[in-house]
């Protein structure tokens, strides 16, 4: 077994505390040396109003920065609890060692972590503040497509067939095939609820109203936001935190304009685009169970849907699709223009993004529901 | 002469805090004006706020007798070259040069094409035109960010910290740059920095921001600061002594 690099003993004169370190103090030793130092000075009886005690260093053969930055760690702890640790008898270059962590010397601490109660506080200014931001957002941009309009030139169209073609023909496998299973899941499931009465005819109603009316847009606009959303969002931060986004401004470029419309433009044509294509799908993923599970005939459900779904169905679910694509294009600048603090930013502003859009969306599309069954649509 | 650039008792800050305060300076047109002062004192604060992306707390800037222009809603008055250039990634050189000319210019595709070729060429730059800032290195990244900034023929410039981060050569030849535009185009500029080579070499006047006192504590040609000043923070600085910093207030 090894020997102890070091020891520490605790020796007391005349009322005078002194603990004496011997030997080599290094990282390795730390823990022993830290855990050792606080018990002992912990230990100290109370001398007269203050407590203190002297660390006797001159049997230190070698000390390396850590353990010097310990003991000076230590030295600064105990004066904040009223305890006086001075060094003695250290070496040259342990003395220069502990200077230079600086011993003796008053360290600053960093700053205290505010209370449990500030922190709830803080984070609940900052959830109204971000919920504020947004439509504070899109009533800049509704002042920007104001002066667009006036001046077209100055929106960057030559971005947005680059920009449709990565949102929409990019995400057609995609959003087709998870559709795709949406309504097979769907048909599935409304089969074997729908069997119990003898009433699986209305399979092609059932999954086809469901597709058309509510999963088709919101599945679509939810793997919109995961792809596209996310990715605007990190594209602008990037652009935010590398100064692209002043600079823009400086050469008298509105980044609204610049940046933003032409991505809501993108997502608001392109989202309805592929709700269509999601639609269709899904009719289809509910069609494969009605043939395969019950013999219906492509005609038949063809037929079953046709009569299922009414062409206000389609109106809502494409209509709403409309105000999903600008929701997550605004909501995703939004957030990439508002980053801060390089990487770790753009991190966290893609992830609110994505959180913050899958949030509005369900949360619009419930309002969308009510409002439709209201009015009788 | 009345100067291009006038800021008159600016205070700025960040959150509703002041940091730095009394901020009084003229900029000569044609010269080189450097603001300096130590990592953390506020200079690229004041950058900002004289090119327009922070609203100061108080006081007034004025270029070439105008107050502070609104951004977007007319051509730029000055040219800015970020720190590391700030050129748009998923744009080639000459595009990036070419899209202040398209917004506020009527020049012909192939006009703007010739100037913006024209620019890079000035700032050493031929044969990059296609090139995306992805593919260059960070001193002609500043460079192709200099060129941009030229785009609109502005009177004015601003330059963030040009030569960090650069070798001594390409720094060397990003002050020959900047002693150009000034000498032969007239082009006044203003640059932060706190590289002391560059700075003798390429600036006329400069200011002198500390933290510690919020606000400018030297004022004159950067030599007769750096032999004649009595301030303690200026001595250092301009003889790379090593000041001692207090620690933080927590």
């Amino acid at each position: 077994m090894n020997e102890p690099a070091f020891s520490l003993r605790h020796e007391s004169q005349d009322g005078l505390h002194v603990l004496r370190l011997e030997g080599r103090l290094g990282l390795q030793e730390g823990v022993v040396l830290w855990q050792q130092l606080r018990d002992a000075v912990a230990a100290l009886p109370a001398s007269g109003e203050q407590r203190q005690c002297t660390i006797e260093l001159a049997g230190v053969q070698r000390m390396e920065g850590a353990a010097a930055a310990l003991l000076v760690g230590l030295q600064d702890d105990c004066r904040r609890k009223g305890i006086r640790v001075a060094f003695a008898g250290a070496s040259e270059d342990v003395s220069s060692l502990l200077a230079l962590y600086g011993a003796g010397t008053e360290i600053a601490r960093a700053q205290p972590r505010p209370g449990f109660v500030t922190r709830v506080g803080l984070a609940t200014l900052a959830l109204v503040s971000s919920l504020r931001s947004v439509p504070e957002f899109a009533g800049s941009l509704v002042i920007s497509f104001g002066r667009a309009i006036r001046s077209p030139r100055s929106i960057q169209w030559s971005d947005v067939p680059g920009l449709m073609e990565r949102a929409g023909a990019d995400g057609l496998f995609i959003v087709g095939l998870v559709n795709f299973l949406v309504g097979l899941i769907l048909g599935l499931q409304g089969a074997l609820q729908l069997e119990r009465f003898g009433a699986e005819s209305f399979l092609p109603s059932l999954v086809g109203i469901s597709v058309v009316r509510e999963l088709g847009p919101l599945m679509t606009a939810i793997l919109v936001a995961g792809r596209t959303g996310a990715a605007y969002a990190a594209e602008l931060g990037t652009m935010k935190v590398s100064e692209e986004v002043d600079a823009l401004r400086t050469l008298g470029l509105d980044p609204n304009r610049f940046l933003v419309l032409p991505r809501v433009i993108t997502l608001f044509f392109m989202v309805p685009l592929l709700t269509v294509l999601g639609d269709v799908l899904g009719i289809f993923g509910g069609m494969a169970i009605g043939m395969s599970y019950y013999d219906m005939s492509f005609q038949a459900y063809l037929l079953g849907t046709q009569e299922g779904i009414a062409l206000k169905d389609v109106h809502t679910g494409v209509g709403k699709s409309f105000f999903f694509g600008a929701l997550i294009a605004i909501v995703a600048c939004q957030r990439g223009l508002t980053t801060r603090g390089g990487a770790a930013g753009v991190g966290r502003s893609t992830t609110s993004a994505v959180v913050s859009v899958l949030f509005a969306l369900v949360a619009f599309d419930f309002f969308f529901t009510w409002v439709f069954s209201m009015v009788g649509w | 002469m009345e100067p291009i650039l006038r800021v008159r008792d600016l205070v700025v800050g960040w959150d509703g805090k002041p940091i730095l305060r009394g901020i009084d300076f003229d900029v000569a047109r044609g010269s080189v004006f450097a603001i300096l002062g130590g990592s953390g004192c506020g200079k690229s604060t004041v950058l900002r706020h004289l090119i327009g992306l922070a609203e100061p707390m108080s006081g007034s800037i004025e270029i070439a007798g105008v107050g502070k222009p609104s951004l977007g809603l007319e051509p730029p008055a000055f040219g800015v070259m970020f720190q590391g250039g700030a050129l748009f990634g998923s744009m080639t050189l000459e595009e990036n040069v070419a899209l202040p000319l398209q917004k506020w210019t009527r020049l012909p595709k192939e006009a703007i094409s010739a100037v913006a070729r024209a620019r890079l060429r000035l700032v050493d730059l031929a044969g990059y035109e296609s090139f995306l800032p992805s593919a260059i290195s960070g001193g002609m990244k500043k460079r192709a960010g200099i060129a941009r900034a030229l785009a609109l023929d502005p009177q004015l410039l601003f330059l963030d910290e040009p030569s960090a981060g650069l070798d001594p050569i390409t720094s060397r030849e990003l002050d020959d740059l900047i002693l150009t535009l000034s000498r032969t185009l007239g082009v006044t500029v203003v640059l932060v920095s706190h590289e002391l080579a560059s700075i003798f070499r390429v600036a006329d006047q400069c200011i002198m921001l500390d933290r510690e006192a919020g606000t400018i504590i030297a004022h004159g040609k950067p030599a007769e600061l750096r032999d004649h000043a009595t301030h303690p923070t200026v001595r250092a600085f301009f003889h790379r002594e090593a000041a001692h910093h207090p620690n933080p207030t927590p």
